[in-house]
């Protein structure tokens, strides 16, 4: 919510007063708000939170050392599996690094407080330590990584795989129906679609 | 027995070579410590004795890396790995991140040499127990400590069956508990058999447990000599490893 929050103010900004079309609601200097504007903004951002939605959702309930293992499992190559898992888990790590280097930066007086321009300006000699940091940690565990037959093709014997229950199961292929169905019903014109 | 024969290496983008006439030799049993200023190509060293450079991360390289008298360049990382190991400074940033128990995380790489489930099991532990870890199996590879990790990661490279093991300041981030813990080990490996080339700041570490010691500065050899006279040569001060010289 803390990223998507802001981004959707934006889009919607950006939306609203970009968006041509002759029912004008508000007018500030050269820019128009439309109502065709408003109408197309809303559409944006409900995609924005379904798609943050169901990432969140993606996230809080897939234990990344599980995904890694049943993509392996499903012959998927190991560098994908741990590419995909990597991300899932790159997230929380940057963000200690950048707190690592936040605080470091402030023992040597850097004001992080303070009003918006402040707090962007503040960003600024955060990103290259936090980036190079990171980049560095990736490049260390590539080659741990290869030192250990990463790339060595052919299949694995795993250890174990994640738990799946037949109610999952079950779970899944209802899903993958009902997007089947929804998918049939708009292509008849039973359901409305997308605009 | 690792041997490196006139070897030179240049990093992919790069018009100096990093090394240039290298010619080292480490036996079986043997432990060998690098030293040599910042920027002097320890770690290149490292990563040209364990082949993962030119493997892995590119670059040119000259003259020959041997694994027990066979040549081995041209090879890739995956066809090398199970014959030499490579460990690094930093702990945590070595171990995969994807596994949920320490036992796990040593047997990632017999799982990538597409071993049985029971032989895999069966090194893994076998590396957990040659370092002395073997409680620490059922733990969370990131709820240990820097000393622990970093026993973590060797035992990771074991289970390889590596009979060779470069180590790149593997006691960096450590405190002197972990350091003792790692010097400890490589003793302890060492005396079975594995050829060790360490790359150490920590000259009382090398000191207890390195058989040559060996000095480069520029990408070059200054000396390779036994423990006890590198420990005594002038030339260790001049290259700022040393404050003074160990007196005679």
């Amino acid at each position: 919510m803390a990223v998507t929050l802001p981004l959707a103010v934006a889009v919607a900004l950006v939306s609203i007063f970009t968006q041509p079309g002759g029912n004008v609601l508000v007018q500030i200097g050269p820019l128009e708000a439309t109502l065709e504007g408003l109408d197309f903004a809303a559409q944006v951002v409900l995609r924005l939170f379904v798609t943050a939605a169901a990432l969140t959702l993606f996230g809080m309930t897939t234990a990344p050392r599980a995904f890694i293992v049943d993509l392996e499992r499903r012959r998927f190559s190991p560098r994908l599996a741990f590419a995909v898992g990597a991300l899932l888990e790159t997230v929380p790590l940057v963000i200690a690094r950048a707190r690592t280097v936040r605080d470091a930066q402030r023992a040597r007086g850097l004001y992080t407080e303070g009003g918006f321009l402040r707090r962007v300006a503040a960003i600024v000699p955060l990103v290259g330590p936090v980036v190079i940091g990171s980049l560095h940690q990736v490049e260390a565990r590539s080659l741990a990584l290869d030192a250990r037959a990463f790339g060595r093709p052919g299949p694995r014997h795993m250890l174990w795989v994640p738990h799946d229950s037949a109610f999952e199961r079950l779970a899944r292929w209802l899903l993958i129906l009902g997007l089947a169905a929804i998918a049939a019903g708009v292509s008849v014109g039973l359901l409305p679609g997308l605009p | 027995m690792l041997e490196l024969r006139s070897v030179a290496y240049r990093y992919p983008g790069y018009r100096r070579p990093a090394l240039d006439g290298i010619d080292l030799t480490v036996r079986d049993g043997e432990i060998v410590g690098i030293v040599g200023p910042n920027e002097a190509g320890k770690s290149t060293l490292c990563l040209v004795a364990s082949v993962l450079a030119p493997a892995s991360i590119g670059g040119e390289l000259t003259g020959d890396v041997l694994l027990d008298g066979m040549s081995v360049r041209g090879q890739r990382p995956h066809e090398i790995a199970g014959r030499v190991g490579i460990v690094f400074g930093s702990p945590t940033s070595q171990l995969s991140g994807i596994t949920g128990t320490v036992l796990e995380e040593v047997a990632l790489g017999p799982v990538n040499l597409g071993l049985s489930v029971a032989a895999t099991v069966a090194r893994s532990r076998a590396a957990l127990e040659a370092l002395g870890i073997e409680s620490l199996a059922e733990r969370a590879p990131d709820r240990l400590s820097g000393g622990q990790t970093q026993l973590v990661a060797i035992a990771a490279m074991l289970a390889m069956g590596s009979r060779h093991l470069v180590l790149d300041e593997p006691t960096a981030e450590l405190d002197p508990e972990g350091r003792q813990l790692v010097g400890d080990a490589l003793g302890g490996l060492a005396g079975s058999g594995t050829a060790v080339l360490i790359a150490e700041q920590d000259l009382g570490l090398l000191s207890s447990i390195c058989t040559r010691l060996v000095a480069i500065d520029g990408g070059r050899l200054v000396f390779d000599l036994p423990i006890a006279d590198g420990l005594r040569d002038r030339r260790l001060v001049d290259l700022g490893v040393a404050r003074q010289a160990v007196p005679a």
